[in-house]
């Protein structure tokens, strides 16, 4: 099963999408400046519509399967989300209107500013990062400015646990601040003792995921925090695993200062394919006069005539602006209305079942997949793909046969410290039968990896295309092709 | 409201865990922040949430409202009904980063068509799945120039030219490295001969625009000669329609294109999501941040698409990447291919045609307005600069009263500069109708004379 390609497709001379002759005078073209040849696709609608239609079908996502991917909160994406951020009255504004023709927009974006300060335990928030990686950037810049405004420049060691997700040395790196890792300890939490022998006057901050990437809440968080405050630093909450927590506890509250919300994971905006995402940034009042400008603000009260005027307020010591216009307003608008359509106490039960399904999977498996960390996990949790009797069977092939069993397997070889991890996040969105179903096919994987290695090797079997030639890829490079019709 | 558990189911789960009650769960967060109350309203049923939406977006006046002239950055475009009804499958909306090519090749193979449709149209050699938007996509070239160098060389040239937001962006990014910027500040409306003399052998990378902000299109390829005599790099910021019509960077010989891809086929939606376009070439491939699909094979023999060149990425070199960028704007670089595949060799050639046409001629019967006049005489394409006779601010509101969007008042970008205070940057697309246009003309005297 294979989609042809754009310029097998193409043909000289046919037409897709066409505009009206124009209704003014021509001008002069500029002749100095005109392009010689134009290299696109030449085809017909329909050719687009069954092309795409067609290539969508070799994919796999949450529509059509179970997709237990550990860290990336894979939930259903509601429908009613996408036809609120495609109503024309979103769609159809310019982000540089005058305010006053744009308020609908401006007022929901200053409650989901104020939703995610409630949510979170924050006094400022921005909704302008991009994504995830997008808001950690901003917050260590937040946390550098905030240093450097105190006068305080030798601040620059961040202290990153070695279960963090990739990203968070990769921020501190580019914004070149010192990187050191601390251990985990036998518990899966931060070891106290390694921490404490960073904690000195270089120390800007952590960069602290909780519930970390296993999957547990951190039992020495209040201790953390402490420490890191009392050597002067600050401490980065990393949202990606907000799922768990929800109404659970608020990062603000346990002292967290500064922490970027993935509103494609916790707030069920849709992941399209590997993005846009948005992750904006909520921060404790100390550093509120440092976020990225613009936020929403009333920048004229009510009055008895006429409601709030809402504005673009860039804040005092702001680090700046850190992309064009005001962040990813159509996914402002999805994530605003699942908060709508949940409400406050039904976030709460988002992240319950969350963890309830998680563990009610893991006491499933626990018996046949070793546990990294015996605890009570949160919203996921973390098993090791490698099983007794079956030497030659790593977390990949586990991986690629639940391919088979139409699953999107869990996210392999991540977090680095588990041996052949399989990190597995059903979401709350999933039902009994699903986990059930799922677990059913990982135990008969079990027995398979034992009985027949060589069906878990091969895997997968029923899939468009088999395991790619990776090495191939990278090699011969071929990043691109000719999309005009083949002469 | 979208929990599928019964009560039993629930009971079942939590027998099976070996717990109580879901509280137990929790056990691991501290007592006394647990469970803390959110002062948040109350869930509604989905016929209420959507009524509540569509009032909010009732509260906006869009282009159906507005006769609008405004551009500076983000385009009304018309957008064909089959980009929306593809992007909307939910085999494409809801799938995660293709990390598993064997069921994952719709994706891939849609980014490949992406990166191929966007190094045909720039004129480039590679193109990665892109940035979140055309401001970060210069941020990105100015890491990688700058990477490039391996830090020896701390300028970057940035043409005042370049739109204000983007510049403000690359600020931001490089607070705190040795990066140093030029440019910023002289006078916007400098021709890229002023460039020259501030490019030397410490010069990582030079960064213009094409349009520029002001909508003047300029032959890059004699700065683009003098920055590769001191070993610099060029990087040119497109916008993707224009080049419908006009000589790509990469036939100038730039290094780096970039580019702000809303105009292709995604919606103006207050400013995002949009799409960074990033291009290079090959021998820089090495360098580039971001995703990158590649052909192959599977083990039978059968062609397919990876992500490929990872060792680059976040997830394996930590703290050793050059960015930490983790996603792409995945449905809006498909929306695009869509865009480009739909429009096609032709389409866009002609969509090209219609704005310059359309822009041209409102240029110039605005400039027979009396007090009105054109501020540039250098070759545009669909946007303009107008000097008013009143404040353009003041135009502006005074339009605005008779439903017009006049354009961009330039003293917003620039408060800092007298001569912008009268002057308004006008952008004419295929959307705007003649009849839009005559109105736009009528109501602008009748505002400056009444």
């Amino acid at each position: 099963m294979s989609e042809p390609q754009l310029c097998d497709l193409s043909s000289r001379g046919r037409r897709g999408v066409r505009f009206p002759t124009a209704d003014v005078p021509f001008s002069e073209l500029p002749e100095a400046f005109l392009r010689q040849d134009l290299a696109l696709p030449e085809l017909s609608e329909f050719d687009v519509v069954r092309h795409y239609t067609r290539l969508s079908q070799l994919n796999y996502s949450i529509d059509t399967g179970f997709y237990p991917l550990g860290s990336c909160t894979m939930k259903y994406n509601p429908k009613v989300n996408e036809d609120a951020a495609r109503l024309p009255g979103f769609t159809g504004i310019h982000p540089l209107q005058p305010i006053e023709t744009v308020q609908g927009s401006l007022l929901l974006m200053y409650e989901l500013q104020n939703w995610l300060k409630e949510i979170a335990g924050f006094s400022g928030m921005t909704l302008q990062p991009a994504a995830g990686a997008h808001g950690e950037m901003v917050g260590i810049m937040i946390i550098r400015a905030y240093h450097v405004d105190r006068g305080d420049t030798k601040r620059t060691k961040i202290i990153i646990p070695d279960s963090a997700h990739g990203t968070n040395p990769a921020t501190s790196g580019m914004l070149g601040m010192s990187v050191v890792e601390v251990k985990s300890d036998a518990r899966g939490n931060v070891d106290l003792e390694a921490l404490k022998a960073h904690c000195d006057d270089t120390l800007a901050g952590i960069m602290l995921t909780n519930p970390n990437t296993l999957g547990l809440f951190d039992e020495h968080i209040v201790e953390v925090v402490r420490m890191v405050h009392a050597a002067g630093g600050l401490v980065y909450g990393d949202g990606a695993n907000l799922n768990a927590i929800l109404g659970i506890v608020r990062p603000g509250d346990l002292g967290i200062d500064v922490m970027h919300f993935n509103l494609h994971k916790t707030f069920s905006t849709p992941h399209g394919g590997g993005g846009p995402g948005s992750g904006p940034v909520g921060v404790a009042a100390h550093l509120a006069d440092f976020l990225p400008g613009p936020v929403v603000d009333i920048v004229e009260p009510e009055d008895d005539e006429n409601p709030p005027l809402y504005g673009l307020v860039t804040p005092k010591k702001s680090i700046g602006r850190v992309k064009a216009f005001h962040g990813h307003f159509g996914m402002h608008v999805r994530a605003y209305t699942y908060m709508l359509s949940y409400g406050g106490s039904g976030l709460r039960q988002i992240s319950e079942y969350a963890v309830l399904n998680a563990n009610y999977l893991l006491s499933r498996l626990r018996s046949t997949y070793k546990l990294a960390y015996d605890r009570t996990c949160m919203h996921e949790f973390v098993l090791e793909g490698h099983l007794d009797g079956a030497p030659d069977i790593h977390a990949l092939d586990i991986a690629k046969r639940l391919m088979d069993y139409n699953f999107h397997p869990p996210t392999n070889y991540f977090p680095l410290i588990v041996p052949e991890a399989l990190m597995i996040e059903p979401t709350e969105t999933e039902s009994m039968q699903t986990l059930d179903l799922f677990a059913d096919a990982m135990l008969k994987i079990a027995e398979e990896a034992r009985t027949n290695p060589e069906l878990l090797k091969t895997a997968p079997h029923n899939t468009p295309v088999g395991r790619m030639d990776e090495v191939k890829a990278a090699k011969e490079l071929v990043l691109c092709c000719g999309v005009g019709p083949l002469s | 409201m979208y929990l599928p558990h019964t009560d039993a189911e629930r009971e079942a789960m939590l027998k099976a865990i070996g717990v109580k009650s879901i509280e137990e769960l929790f056990r691991d967060v501290p007592e006394s922040y647990r469970f803390p109350k959110l002062d948040l309203p109350s869930g509604l049923t989905e016929m209420e949430t959507i009524a509540n939406l569509q009032d909010l977006a009732n509260g906006n006046e869009t282009t159906q409202d507005l006769l609008s002239f405004l551009g500076a950055g983000s385009y009304n475009h018309f957008v064909p009904s089959a980009i929306g009804a593809l992007i909307s499958r939910g085999e494409f909306l809801s799938a995660y980063t293709p990390y598993q090519p064997e069921i994952s090749q719709g994706t891939l193979q849609a980014i490949y068509e992406y990166q191929s449709l966007v190094t045909a149209l720039t004129g480039m050699e590679v193109s990665n799945a892109s940035h979140y938007d055309g401001a970060t996509a210069v941020a990105e070239a100015v890491n990688m120039a700058y990477a490039n160098f391996r830090g020896k060389r701390t300028k970057v040239v940035l043409s005042a030219a370049l739109h204000p937001q983007y510049v403000e962006t690359v600020q931001t990014y490089v607070t705190g490295s040795p990066i140093v910027l030029a440019g910023v500040g002289e006078d916007p409306l400098n021709t890229p001969d002023s460039l020259l003399p501030m490019i030397d052998k410490n010069t990582a990378l030079v960064v213009v625009q094409y349009p520029d902000f002001f909508g003047r299109i300029y032959d890059y390829r004699k700065l683009i000669e003098t920055a590769h005599q001191s070993g610099a790099l060029v990087c040119v910021s497109v916008n993707p329609i224009a080049l419908g019509l006009l000589t790509p960077p990469g036939e100038m010989g730039a290094d780096i294109v970039t580019g702000e891809g809303q105009p292709l086929g995604i919606p103006m939606a207050f400013g995002g999501p949009y799409l960074g376009i990033f291009t290079t070439k090959m021998e820089f491939v090495r360098k580039m941040a971001g995703r990158l699909v590649g052909e192959t094979v599977d083990g039978k023999g059968r062609k397919g698409f990876v992500l490929t060149l990872t060792a680059r990425e976040q997830h394996i070199r930590r703290e050793k990447a050059t960015s930490n960028i983790c996603s792409n704007q995945g449905l809006m670089a498909l929306s695009a291919a869509i865009y480009l595949s739909l429009v096609g060799k032709a389409g866009l050639r002609e969509v090209a045609e219609l704005c310059y046409h359309k822009a041209h001629f409102t240029a110039s019967e605005i400039a027979k307005l009396d007090g009105f006049k054109l501020v540039e005489s250098a070759p545009f394409f669909h946007e303009f600069v107008v000097e008013a006779p009143i404040p353009a601010a003041e135009l502006n509101a005074r339009l605005l009263d008779h439903g017009i969007i006049g354009g961009y008042a330039l003293s917003e970008a620039y408060p800092n500069r007298l001569e912008m205070a009268n002057r308004l940057l006008v952008a004419v697309t295929e959307m705007n109708s003649r009849e839009q246009i005559d109105t736009l003309l009528e109501i602008l005297d009748e505002v400056c004379h009444e």
